[in-house]
Order: structure tokens, then sequence, then C-alpha cells
């Protein structure tokens, strides 16, 4: 008993600096925020009011959904590929795969949506070359739309999306598949009856991870949606940085911190946190 | 393999496997006869596994054909051989519940709706898990489990049922009731079943023929009593229990037998004896020798002192030495046993004739 007491001791003492900084950084000037919500301009739920009402605001709610359902949708699914690759590929192919994996971590969200810029807008190297061999006459509107911001962040989310189903692949017992195929079941068959449900915590946690990271994104779809494609995080920003509208947006962000809350309270509660990493 | 409700004929020929610079098996030939229960018997790394993990398909050997019912499987994918196959460990599908692991095999074969309910239900009642249809695997006791795991591998009646120590994460006592009731699987489907363990005992209790295996080698193949009584080579008859080695001098063969001297007195062995040099290892099992105060004429008996008893309940184990020092440890029956203990005190083994056998001397 004293055994457990004093260990519970050291794991707190050991995770205080991480809670302080996190109350004093985080929680505690946030708990500000809340406060103008309800304070700002005059007090009362008017700013809750307008989210509720505005129709600009409400349109971007809808599109960061929107993005953040597809990017989730298209990153789960490539890092599912990639990760199969990479857990039980050849030696040679897990190199490859966790190259791919491992490189866009050391290059900054900032150099790569830049990146992606000069890929995409209209006299970038995609649109140049399709012309150039007269596959198109004019240049496709690859950025500055909602298209660019998918890609963008679907590109910046995959290796975050790959943690989560290379754990869940790690885990699963070989003996199980080779059991589905001396059954009779076919390669495919048995990928997609054995395989991908037993994997299926990975695919939560994995779509959790991505859609939560995919609704707070800032500089992303601030430079590809050129202003066009405004989400959440961005609209927060205009409202207290240009509009100024601190009300609003201190509103906004309560309700982002509220809804991330809830998807983490769902992840925890259905994969276990071990199975993340 | 690929005829249902068949008991499936295989036959191995020269089959062998290297996994990088590691022989794990070579040169195997072994028929495997329709409906038979052959028990592949040997330590860990002895290629046992190997062996079976080929005839499912899950490993392609690096030489030699593979035969079954006279068609060459060699190259064909596990998918389309099916032989039914139990796992070390059970490998039921965690996510399916009793009835749809069961019901899989047939799920991928296509069957109708109404085929996979009555096959899947009587499989069900076969191996007795009425009433846990819905439940799911991890809800099962370990021998519920093994169930599971033998009625997916049945249900769509596959012509050899491979199984790879299935009874190993058992306790002792359900150990012995699964073992009767794959006997009696065994039997009421009459498919070939091929068994992997390392526990002879579950090997001489349950198999028709035993096949025994040894650094990637066969070493002999044979009836359980042909093996345990007339064991090819030292390996399997230490492998298959205890067993008495005195050396023999001056071997001659004779009329049905042989003859030779044993710590020089002679002694003659009746049936097919094994192999024959001048000089050669006499082998007796513990269980067939006994205890006598004096030297009969005519029989088989040498001088020893009892060194130690261990009391067993039914008997006793002795452990002797003889007057050259080889030790010796016979089971005698408790009274026997006081009567041969004493400081010092000498006593004479004997053994019938029939029951000694010859192995090559240091081999």
């Amino acid at each position: 008993m004293r055994g457990i007491l004093s260990d519970r001791m050291g794991a707190a003492l050991l995770m205080a600096p991480l809670l302080l900084f996190l109350v004093l950084a985080y929680a505690w000037p946030f708990l500000g925020v809340v406060k103008w919500s309800f304070t700002l301009p005059q007090p009362g739920l008017g700013q809750y009011d307008a989210l509720l009402t505005d129709p600009l605001v409400q349109s971007v709610f809808v599109r960061t959904l929107r993005i953040a359902t597809v990017v989730t949708l298209v990153s789960v699914t490539a890092a599912y590929a990639i990760t199969v690759v990479w857990v039980r590929g050849t030696p040679a192919q897990r190199l490859v795969a966790e190259f791919c994996i491992l490189v866009p971590f050391w290059i900054s969200v900032l150099t790569r949506a830049f990146g992606w810029l000069a890929l995409l807008s209209n006299r970038g190297l995609i649109n140049t070359w399709l012309q150039s061999i007269g596959f198109i006459s004019e240049p496709l509107t690859l950025v500055r739309n909602e298209f660019g911001v998918v890609v963008g962040m679907t590109h910046f989310l995959i290796p975050f999306a790959v943690f989560p189903l290379a754990s869940a692949m790690r885990s699963l017992d070989e003996r199980v598949l080779l059991a589905a195929r001396g059954l009779g079941s076919s390669r495919m068959r048995t990928f997609w009856s054995v395989f991908v449900p037993m994997t299926s915590s990975g695919i939560i946690g994995s779509a959790l991870i991505t859609f939560v990271f995919s609704l707070g994104f800032f500089v992303t779809p601030a430079i590809l949606g050129g202003g066009r494609s405004v989400m959440v995080a961005e609209l927060i920003y205009l409202r207290i940085f240009q509009s100024p509208d601190w009300g609003l947006g201190a509103a906004i962000s309560v309700v982002l911190v509220l809804f991330v809350g809830v998807l983490m309270a769902l992840l925890f509660r259905y994969v276990r946190p071990r199975q993340m990493i | 393999m690929q005829q249902p409700g068949r008991a499936a004929e295989i036959k191995a020929n020269g089959i062998g496997k290297s996994f990088g610079s590691f022989r794990a098996l070579s040169d195997l030939t072994l028929d495997i006869g329709r409906g038979e229960f052959l028990t592949l018997l040997g330590p860990s790394g002895s290629g046992k596994t190997t062996f079976l993990m080929i005839l499912a398909g899950f490993v392609q050997p690096s030489e030699g054909r593979l035969f079954s019912d006279g068609a060459d499987i060699t190259d064909r994918p596990a998918e389309q051989r099916a032989a039914g196959m139990v796992f070390q460990g059970y490998a039921l599908f965690p996510h399916m519940s009793v009835e749809q692991n069961i019901a899989f095999p047939l799920k991928v074969r296509k069957k109708s709706a109404g085929e996979i309910k009555r096959r899947v239900g009587e499989m069900i009642e076969r191996v007795g898990l009425k009433g846990h249809e819905k439940k799911q695997p991890s809800q099962l006791s370990g021998g519920q489990q093994q169930r599971v795991a033998l009625a997916r591998a049945l249900v769509f009646e596959p012509g050899v049922l491979l199984l790879d120590e299935p009874f190993s994460a058992l306790d002792k006592s359900l150990r012995g009731q699964m073992q009767a009731e794959m006997k009696r699987l065994h039997q009421e489907t009459g498919t070939t079943f091929v068994f992997v363990t390392h526990d002879q005992g579950e090997a001489l209790a349950l198999s028709s023929r035993v096949a025994i295996f040894n650094h990637g080698r066969l070493l002999q193949v044979g009836r359980p009593d042909e093996v345990y009584d007339r064991p090819a080579n030292r390996f399997v008859a230490e492998f298959l229990g205890e067993i008495n080695m005195l050396p023999l001098k001056g071997v001659r063969s004779a009329d049905n037998g042989a003859t030779g001297l044993c710590e020089d007195r002679a002694v003659s062995l009746r049936g097919n004896a094994g192999a024959v040099g001048d000089n050669a290892i006499l082998a007796i099992r513990p269980e067939y020798m006994s205890i006598a105060r004096e030297a009969a004429a005519g029989e088989n008996c040498i001088a020893a002192t009892a060194t130690a008893s261990t009391y067993l309940g039914a008997a006793t184990r002795l452990d002797l030495t003889t007057r050259q020092g080889a030790k010796v440890t016979v089971s005698v029956p408790n009274e026997v046993a006081a009567s041969a203990l004493g400081n010092g005190k000498s006593v004479w083994l004997t053994w019938p004739a029939e029951k000694g056998f010859l192995l090559p001397d240091g081999g």
C-alpha cells in the first residue's frame, strides 16, 4: 500500500511541472477567454446568440467541418496504405515508407504550405507542366480554394494518422491472418474481413486525431485558402486582430474547445491511449 | 485436400527447407495414409512445425514435392489447399462471435445462408458449445476457445486437419479431456489428422502412427508401440520415455534374436532386436525390468545395488548401480522395493528376452 502511494506521489511529482505549465499558460488564460465571451462588448449571451444567427460564422463552421471530414477520410485512407507497407512490407519497403513518414516532420508547416503554393498555383509546376504537354489550355484552379486547403492539410496530417494505425497493426496476431487463409479465404477477403476489422481501434484513433487537428488548422488554410476558404481558427484570428470583435472571437474559441474536448473524450473512451502512439 | 468430406492421402517426397543458412528440414519422405492420425513429435526446432506449415501451404519448401491424393500441390497457395488448421493459441477472429468464427470458412466458400446455418449448428452441437453461439472469443475459457478452433477447422469438411500444439496452453485435466474429444472427432469425421506436439505421452496416447523428428530430420515413423518398444536409435529411445542402457559385448545374432555379454553375464534378446555389431548398447524400459533375490538359470540377469528409492504411490522407483557402475532405474511394486533396499545389499535385475533391444554403440 505504501509502495503504491509513493509510486503515485512520484508520478505526480514528475508530472507537476507540465501540469503547472499547462495551468498557467493555457487553462488560466483560457478562463479569461471564456469570461470575454460572456462580457464583451456587454455582459450576457449575446455573442453565443450571434454564433447561432450570423450566416458568416455558420458558413465558416460548416466549411471547417466539411474540410476536416474530407481531410480525415483522405488522410486515414492514405495513411492506412502507407502503414501496411511500413509494418508488413519487405525491409526495403519499410525503409522507404519510414522515410516518407518521418521527412515531413523535419520541414516546417509554413515551408510546406508555400511548397504546395509553388506546385499548385496558376503558374505553378503542375499547371505549367499540364499546359506544356497540351493536356489543358487554361490553368486549373488548384489553390486559393478548398481543394488547395485539403491537399496541404492532408499532406501535413498523414504522418500523424500513421502512428495509431501502426500500433494497431503491430499488435495484430499474425496467426489469425494465416488462419483465415488456411480456412480458404483469399488475400483480398482476408484483408477486408479480418485485417481491417482487427485494426479498427487504430482507424478510430487515427481518424479522431486527424479530425481534431484539422479543426484547429490555421497556417495551411490561411496560405492555401487565400482568404477564400476561411476556417474557424482563421476566423478567430480575424475577429480578434482585424475586426476587432473580441467577444465573438472568444465565443467561437470556447465552442471550438468544447467540441474538441468532446471528441477527445470519445477518443479516450473507445481507444486506449496506449494504442495511439 | 480439395474434395470435401473425404479424407486425404498425402505424400511428401524429399521435402527440405532452409531459412538462410539454417536447415529446418532435410530430405523428408513420408506417406500419410487416408484417415490416419499421424503425430509429428520432436523437441522445439526439430522441424515438425516447419513440416506442418509446409503441409498447410504457409511455408514453401526449398526442395521436394508434396502430393495430395496424387495431385502435386507443392505450389498451391494455402487458401486453395484448404486444410483445416488449428493453431497454437487458437488464432480465433477476435471481432467475430463463436457462430461467425465457425461460419467463416463456409462464407468464403459462398455456401447458401441456409446451409451455413445448418452446418454451423451441427458443428456447435458436436463440439459441445451450445448456448455460447453469440459470445465473443474473449468471453470463453481456454478449453471453449479450443473447441471453437476445432469446429472452425472441421466445419468445411477438409481432407486433412492440421493441429499445431493445440493443447499447450491448457492445464493438465483439461488436456486429457480435449485429447479424448479430439480422438472422438477423428473417429466421427474420418478425416486425416496431422498433429504436432513435443509431449511424447500425448503422441503415444492419440496417434495411429508417430513420426519422430530431430534437427530437421525424420528419425522414425511407426505405430506408438513400435516406436516405443523398438526405437530406431538412441534419440528416439530417450525421447519417448525413460530407458536403461547397458554396454553389451560380443554381440552375435542368434535364432530370432541375439546374444551377448552384459557385465560378463550372457544375456539374450528375442524378436527384432535391432542392429547387430560386435559392441552395442542393450536398452530396456524401466517398467519391463524387475528385481529378484536369486539369479535364475537361463534368464537375463545382472547384479546391482539399490542407491535410492522414490515412492510414487502405485509403485516405487528404484535407482540402482550395477557392479560395473552403470546406472539403472526400475519401477517395481512397493513391497519389492522395500525388500531390495538395505546397506550395500546386492540384488538381481532381470528382464524378459523380448523386451530388450539393441542400439548402435555410441549412437
